[in-house]
């Protein structure tokens, strides 16, 4: 045992091993109320350690050529040993990281984890989702099937909305007068190096601002207020062991339901694998219907309301930038909806049933009622962001509790 | 948060159940991370077994077959250097073939192959993989006076006998390999599979 | 929580993806476990199909592997031309000639399945009809002016689409089917409903031939996803080893916190 402890000695002396592990872990104290809401993050992470992980396997197999990629994935998926299961493990973890991202930005709605002093941890939060999504887009066009080809060709034309730059701009990103093969080797250079870099820089970052204030909790309360002698929390365990525990407990469930999704329903009825991409990109042959890929649904529904291409682009540009002000658009004295009166309650539930509602509808062709339900979810969308300041400052909230309540 | 009424036993079962638990987990994800490593279909269909037209290999005279991305020498030796592989075991750093992994059971003979003329050996030097050169002549040469026929590596000048038998002196430790093959026919050799490994 | 599954289960096929442009497809039961039918498959496909049709990310050792056929009968029997048992199920028709002939390049069918669904599959292959105004002679009701002529009409016979007489329901007094003429209806858009009826007899009976294009159909679902038993199976473990993963798991998150309240 000595042994040990003198090697912890030596490390602690020229890294701090042991200083880090408690700050962050056994020391850092986290509310003992986390309910479902909080597990999220933790599966977060565990989907990027996944996609990382499977991603550099799949690197060793794949070949970035328009006239190879195709044939490469069907390669993994068929000659390469196991390379099925790496193959569904990334591409449905890809489908589960977004599921898990929106349920933790959810919880941040939920509870106001945005609200001050965690302005910036929303912000990073943020600004991982804005890279997430570009990582998602440029690794979608990979396997280079029908839909990743036309689905790049709409999303890249997007840019052509700019005014006077913009056909420029996209001839630029192609770097080709179509999307060719120079398209698809530089976004595998994006998928695999640079947008994993930078996720993971902000992740660290996400992580520091949280550490730095102390996590939030569903009442809300600073568990900062009130601690024993010894400085210690009153309301706040040590993340390690009771957090690890717990969330080992919510990370074997996840991946019962993950590892279900892989070995039994990886096309996910055409959700997670969609049945067009299994036929090999065709510059000249549009698909019937042109979809994204589920997490991109809601503001391509967003995008699709407008008949007008920059307004449409400026729109759906708005409705991932807004996101970022949340944090100075709520002035509720209160964090939690717990506390927040009864009009703050219905629009939170309001606002992400009609989230669902747009994502699903991006799935859907664009036409008759859809398009209708289209546009009134654009409206409640924006309208619960626009109404967000008044109504936080003005209704009745109910007293916060200075205790969490369990 | 005090440790009262804390049962330890049931504390430390339960953590190195969990431990094994996840140590198992842990060993079951990395299975497919490790098998993917394993040379693939197409690495295997490219590996398949190569055959060879062996009627127009005269004594003294040899072919090379590709199997594996690797120079295979088929040789069929003259008579004058068959009498002379029993008399060189002095010469040799491994006249007995004691290294099995050198060479299928078949081929553990002093000719090191499965009739007495012909020999199939894989043309990679076991020092450092260079391919050795072809010197059938009982004559001197440049690097041996007393030369009675083999294999030379331009690389780092191990020498080999017609069987592929490492000479003393030599930088390399072992014999050259002999693969696993097979007669088709009379003519017709294939290298890579034998009744032993079909 | 049974039920719960049962309604997201039954909703589920609506929000599918799939779509097959309003045709109406028949169902089709695969059945990967099925080798006999597989192996049928097989050889249908190879005798019937690969003279135009590639499965190029397919190799023949692997479908013989699979599908339980030795490899020298798979060499004799549907490996055709210089390809090894190992190689890629390619085909010798060159892309810019077939283009010529059939107007567009016959697909790779290795997908196919994946692509369109078995329904498809089995419903397109039955649904071929005489049209004189086709370069083949021949048209289809799931995939409007096909430029693929009707290979296995020597099997079906051929179809001709029109008014005809169709089983509509059963007289429980007489013992007889009810039928009715198609073109008494009309569908929604004011159409007479036509139907498919078979005008030249082939060498199979109706139920015989829908019998080899389930066997086609099958092959070609085993085809686009080789590995779908394999995956089932170790699935099973995995999500075993999960559920008992979490016993002692559960009980240790307990442990922890029984004494925080």
């Amino acid at each position: 045992m000595s042994k040990v402890s003198d090697f912890m000695a030596w490390v602690d002396h020229r890294v701090p091993l042991t200083a880090t592990f408690e700050k962050h872990m056994s020391k850092y104290y986290a509310p003992k109320n986390f309910n479902f809401w909080y597990f999220f993050g933790v599966f977060a992470f565990l989907m990027l350690a996944n996609q990382i992980l499977t991603g550099v396997w799949l690197t060793m197999s794949f070949t970035p050529t328009a006239e190879e990629a195709f044939a490469s994935v069907e390669y993994i998926m068929r000659d390469v040993e196991m390379g099925w299961l790496i193959r569904y493990m990334h591409s449905t973890g890809a489908s589960f990281f977004f599921i898990v991202i929106y349920m933790h930005m959810f919880r941040g709605l939920l509870y106001g984890s945005y609200q001050k002093p965690r302005e910036l941890i929303w912000i990073f939060g943020m600004a991982i989702y804005l890279m997430l999504m570009a990582e998602a887009f440029m690794g979608y066009v990979l396997p280079w099937g029908q839909m990743s080809y036309w689905g790049a060709q709409v999303i890249i034309s997007l840019f052509s909305a700019i005014p006077i730059v913009g056909d420029d701009l996209v001839t630029w990103i192609k770097g080709d007068f179509l999307i060719s093969g120079i398209t698809l080797n530089r976004f595998f250079a994006l998928h695999v190096i640079a947008l994993p870099l930078v996720i993971v820089a902000l992740v660290f970052l996400h992580i520091v601002a949280l550490h730095e204030v102390g996590s939030n909790n569903p009442d809300g309360v600073d568990i900062k207020k009130y601690k024993d002698e010894e400085g210690r929390p009153l309301d706040g365990v040590p993340f390690h062991p009771y957090y690890t525990v717990h969330d080992l407990v919510g990370i074997v469930v996840f991946l019962f339901v993950f590892c279900f999704v892989i070995f039994f329903w990886p096309e996910g009825n055409g959700y997670f694998l969609e049945h067009a991409n299994f036929e090999e990109a065709n510059g000249l042959k549009t698909p019937a219907h042109i979809a994204p890929v589920w997490y991109f649904g809601a503001y391509y529904t967003i995008l699709r309301v407008v008949p007008d291409k920059l307004l449409g682009v400026i729109l759906m540009a708005g409705a991932i930038a807004i996101l970022f002000v949340l944090p100075w658009l709520d002035r509720s004295p209160v964090k939690s909806w717990r506390y927040k009166g009864w009009i703050s309650r219905i629009n939170i539930i309001v606002f992400a049933l009609f989230f669902i509602l747009l994502t699903w509808l991006g799935t859907q062709p664009a036409t008759g009622i859809y398009a209708k339900l289209g546009i009134v979810g654009t409206v409640v969308y924006f309208g619960w962001f626009i109404t967000l300041p008044f109504i936080s400052a003005k209704e009745k909230t109910k007293p916060v509790p200075e205790r969490v309540t369990g | 948060m005090s440790n009262d009424g804390v049962n330890n036993g049931r504390r430390r079962f339960l953590i190195a159940t969990t431990a094994v638990g996840g140590g198992i987990g842990a060993v079951g994800v990395a299975v497919p991370f490790v098998k993917s490593w394993n040379p693939s279909e197409k690495a295997k269909a490219a590996g398949a077994p190569a055959k060879a037209d062996i009627s127009k290999v005269e004594p003294g005279s040899m072919i090379v077959v590709e199997w594996r991305g690797k120079p295979v020498y088929v040789v069929r030796r003259t008579d004058e250097v068959i009498g002379l592989l029993a008399g060189l075991a002095e010469e040799l750093k491994d006249p007995n073939n004691t290294v099995t992994s050198q060479q299928p059971a078949y081929a553990n003979n002093i000719f090191r192959s499965r009739k007495e003329d012909l020999v199939v050996i894989e043309g990679v030097c076991t020092h450092l993989g260079c391919a050795p050169k072809y010197f059938p002549e009982v004559k001197p040469q440049a690097f041996q006076d007393n030369w009675k026929g083999g294999f030379y590596c331009p690389c780092h000048g191990s020498r080999f006998d017609l069987s592929g038998r490492v000479l003393k002196g030599s930088p390399a430790g072992k014999n050259l390999r002999i693969p696993p093959y097979s007669y088709v026919d009379e003519n017709t050799l294939i290298i890579g599979v034998d009744e032993e490994n079909a | 929580m049974k039920t719960l599954i049962a309604l997201v289960f039954a909703i589920l096929p609506a929000l599918s993806l799939a779509s097959a442009g309003g045709v109406h497809l028949d169902e089709m039961k695969v059945d990967l476990e099925d080798n006999a039918s597989l192996q049928r498959g097989a050889k249908y496909f190879a005798n019937y199909c690969m003279g135009c049709h590639s499965t190029k990310f397919a190799r023949y050792n692997r479908v013989a592997r699979d599908l339980g056929i030795p490899e020298n009968l798979m060499e004799e029997n549907l490996i055709f031309g210089e390809s090894k048992v190992g190689s890629l199920m390619k085909i010798a028709m060159r892309p810019e000639d077939s283009k010529q002939w059939f107007g567009a390049t016959p697909p790779d069918l290795t997908l196919v399945a994946r692509v369109r669904g078995a329904d498809w599959i089995y419903t397109y292959l039955r649904s071929f009809h005489q049209d004189d105004s086709r370069p083949y002679g021949v048209n289809n009701t799931v995939f409007k002016d096909v430029g693929m002529p009707h290979v296995l009409e020597g099997l079906q016979g051929m179809q001709v689409k029109g008014c005809a007489l169709v089983v509509v329901g059963f007289d429980p007094l007489t013992g007889q089917d009810i039928k009715e003429d198609s073109c008494a209806k009309v569908d929604h858009d004011g159409n007479q409903v036509e139907v498919l009826y078979l005008d030249k007899e082939g060498s199979l009976d109706a139920k015989a031939y829908d019998k080899v294009v389930a066997d086609l159909t099958n092959f070609l679902v085993y085809m686009s996803e080789p590995m779908a038993l394999e995956r089932q199976r170790m699935g099973f473990w995995v999500l075993l080893f999960l559920a008992l993963l979490f016993v002692p798991v559960y009980y240790l998150n307990r442990e922890f916190w029984r004494d925080i309240h």
